[in-house]
């Protein structure tokens, strides 16, 4: 799960962890006023979008006085805000940042995350900070330091202070540096996070040491573990049909193609999208009915790929196994009879109790295409579409 | 021969008064010369649940039954923790089914196991199955059939889809490994691949990846410089864009890494045979093996 950059600034703050004064606004008067209680100016006012990039696309502005920072929170305020992250359609802004500025003398990059290929926390610095971390790690990768941290040891004052003399950090800062990144790795084991990225980490002109931006990414399988940052989803970010599926356990996201898809098993699920555009179409989404479908979620399932408009076919591709295809033939006849499906529907049954499956889709009188393999069934359907 | 398990393993179910537990431990019960000798639920030893004994803790179970597997369905807030009392036990393998543990708690549970011989697969796995002797996973036995082709898979049902590609074409397996969808697991494509190539029955491999990390790459740079037997492999996700985790926590391309493509291209590199379409499974391993 994403949340808002004021959001993870809050989480920092509780582990002691140097942020800038702040408040989140929802309109361009408040922005004033809390300019105002922050003090003299200069401000920060910061666009509140799932991703990076802001700044280049005008989510990111300086104000000199309260009143400019009004004026710059109105001009942000439902604009689209399209940058390398959100992809051509852009986020919409509902949420303003505004924060004391500050005087940058030097920036840094700091991330923590589990690293797949040693099972452990990893901390990333570098000194290049706040730029395009991916381009300084393929461009310049002996400038990214890396420790990785022992779960039972927790991230050691040596290894911070290895990090901090490798950034070039005077003696001042490493003294700073040290508990500030083991705090960072405090906020990072104690709220689950799958990524906390800190780009840029500012050293200011009155030498101390800040995180100018915070970027946190929490584990979605540990949520059941904290209430209250899973209180902190920000549903406007997100699809609404994506939401509406996570309601009933469906697993789904939407992509730009006109063949839906329901599939039980997420490698098989995306498997199928795969065999769609081997035979020269394109799938409309991504949809994981697990490993229990009954009629009612594949009823969902149905009516959530039926929202989407770009729909023109749809693709059912079960490999029962536990769950037998009768059930699932059921489940597809009844939840069709209930949808009502207009467009070309394509089902591919294979496993157990197959034949019978078979029979009750062919019995049901509904204009269903049965289909043989997987190969067999994207044919079939890329055809019915493609007319 | 076969890797890990065959007739001869000895497994109980952690986790086998629940509804899901009790299920498969039937299953496997019911497959082959499977030998479900027992399950643990905390609180319920000394009672039995459909001729399964229940033992209060693992430890008790190894002592009883002398088992030496363990499979775990366990709520995900417990899965850690019933991991590590397996490997506490001694257990040689300890199977997690479980999809959804924080990947933090299998960060604890790695380092937890190092230094002890217990292999874990999974947690989010379909389980594994030498097929004619033992299974032990939620996987249909009968699309199974015993023979030479070692399978090893990140995914649930799309194993399912290249054994029966496999099974179809009178191809069997000599074991089938599913080592689960999280990024961070007990065991990887490299480990299996070592495994099938040091056993004798084992002919070829069919490697099923996903996008997301460089598992699939690290397997395939071991099969440029050790492996003798033919692998053929797909990988699940060419279509997938990047910064969405497509369903299994592990797929998930991201910083410009682990995408389809570039996987593909250097699995070819190493000399495995790539399949472009899942329905090509099976046919990508005859193409340089026959049996």
């Amino acid at each position: 799960m994403n949340i808002h950059e004021y959001q993870a600034k809050a989480i920092l703050r509780n582990f002691g962890v140097p942020v800038p004064e702040g408040h989140v606004v929802y309109n361009s008067n408040s922005a004033r006023d809390w300019a105002r209680r922050l003090g003299d100016g200069p401000y920060a006012v910061k666009a509140q979008i799932h991703a990076g990039g802001r700044g280049k696309g005008g989510g990111v502005k300086i104000a000199k006085t309260a009143d400019e920072a009004k004026q710059f929170a109105r001009e942000m305020f439902g604009m689209c805000l399209v940058t390398h992250q959100t992809g051509p359609e852009g986020k919409t802004v509902n949420r303003v940042l505004i924060e004391s500025g500050c005087n940058i003398a030097d920036e840094f990059y700091v991330s923590f995350l589990v690293d797949r290929a040693t099972d452990k926390v990893t901390l990333m610095a570098s000194a290049e900070g706040g730029m395009d971390i991916e381009e300084v790690a393929a461009k310049t990768p002996e400038k990214l330091f890396f420790e990785a941290i022992d779960p039972v040891a927790g991230l050691t004052a040596f290894q911070a202070r290895k990090v901090a003399f490798k950034l070039g950090f005077a003696i001042a800062q490493v003294k700073q540096a040290v508990p500030l990144l083991m705090n960072l790795y405090k906020a990072f084991v104690e709220t689950d996070c799958s990524l906390l990225e800190i780009n840029p980490l500012v050293l200011t002109g009155a030498g101390d040491l800040i995180c100018l931006d915070a970027k946190i990414n929490i584990d979605d399988n540990a949520l059941f573990r904290h209430i209250r940052i899973r209180d902190l989803r920000d549903y406007d970010e997100e699809d609404p049909m994506e939401i509406a599926a996570s309601q009933y356990d469906l697993s789904y996201i939407a992509l730009d193609g006109n063949i839906g898809c329901m599939v039980n098993g997420a490698g098989l699920a995306m498997a199928t999208m795969d065999i769609i555009q081997h035979y020269g179409a394109a799938p409309a989404n991504f949809l994981d009915v697990g490993g229990s479908a009954t009629i009612e979620r594949v009823t969902e399932a149905f009516k959530i790929i039926l929202s989407d408009e770009k729909v023109e076919g749809i693709l059912v591709n079960i490999f029962g196994g536990i769950m037998k295809c009768d059930v699932i033939a059921t489940g597809v006849v009844e939840a069709a009879k209930q949808v009502g499906i207009s467009i070309p529907l394509v089902v591919r049954l294979e496993g157990t109790n197959v034949e019978l499956g078979k029979k009750i889709l062919a019995d049901s009188g509904l204009d269903i295409v049965s289909a043989d393999g997987m190969a067999d069934a994207a044919q079939k359907i890329v055809k019915a579409v493609k007319g | 021969m076969s890797i890990l398990i065959d007739k001869n393993s000895k497994i109980i179910t952690q986790g086998i008064t629940g509804a899901t537990g009790l299920f498969h431990a039937q299953g496997c019960r019911d497959y082959c010369e499977t030998q479900m000798v027992g399950g643990v639920t905390p609180g319920k030893g000394g009672t039995e649940i459909d001729g399964f004994p229940i033992f209060d803790t693992v430890e008790d179970a190894v002592k009883k039954t002398g088992a030496n597997v363990s499979i775990i369905y366990v709520p995900p807030i417990a899965s850690a923790d019933a991991i590590m009392e397996a490997v506490d036990a001694g257990m040689d393998l300890v199977i997690c089914i479980t999809e959804g543990v924080p990947v933090l708690d299998m960060v604890k549970v790695k380092s937890y196991m190092q230094g002890k011989k217990t292999r874990l697969l999974g947690p989010n796995c379909p389980g594994i199955i030498t097929p004619g002797q033992c299974k032990i996973g939620i996987m249909p036995g009968y699309i199974h059939k015993p023979g030479p082709v070692g399978v090893v898979s990140r995914s649930g049902t799309l194993t399912y889809e290249a054994v029966w590609q496999l099974t179809s074409r009178d191809i069997g397996q000599t074991t089938c490994i599913g080592i689960g969808g999280d990024p961070v697991n007990g065991t990887s494509h490299l480990d299996a691949l070592k495994m099938f190539e040091a056993d004798p029955e084992t002919k070829a491999v069919i490697m099923i990846g996903e996008i997301g990390g460089d598992a699939e790459e690290k397997a395939a740079e071991y099969v440029r410089d050790h492996m003798t037997k033919p692998v053929a492999a797909f990988i699940a996700g060419a279509t997938a864009p990047a910064g969405k985790r497509m369903g299994h926590a592990g797929a998930i391309i991201s910083g410009g890494k682990g995408d389809a493509a570039s996987k593909k291209a250097f699995l070819r590199e190493c000399g495995v045979s790539v399949a472009d379409s899942p329905a090509e499974m099976a046919d990508a391993l005859l193409k340089i093996w026959q049996p």
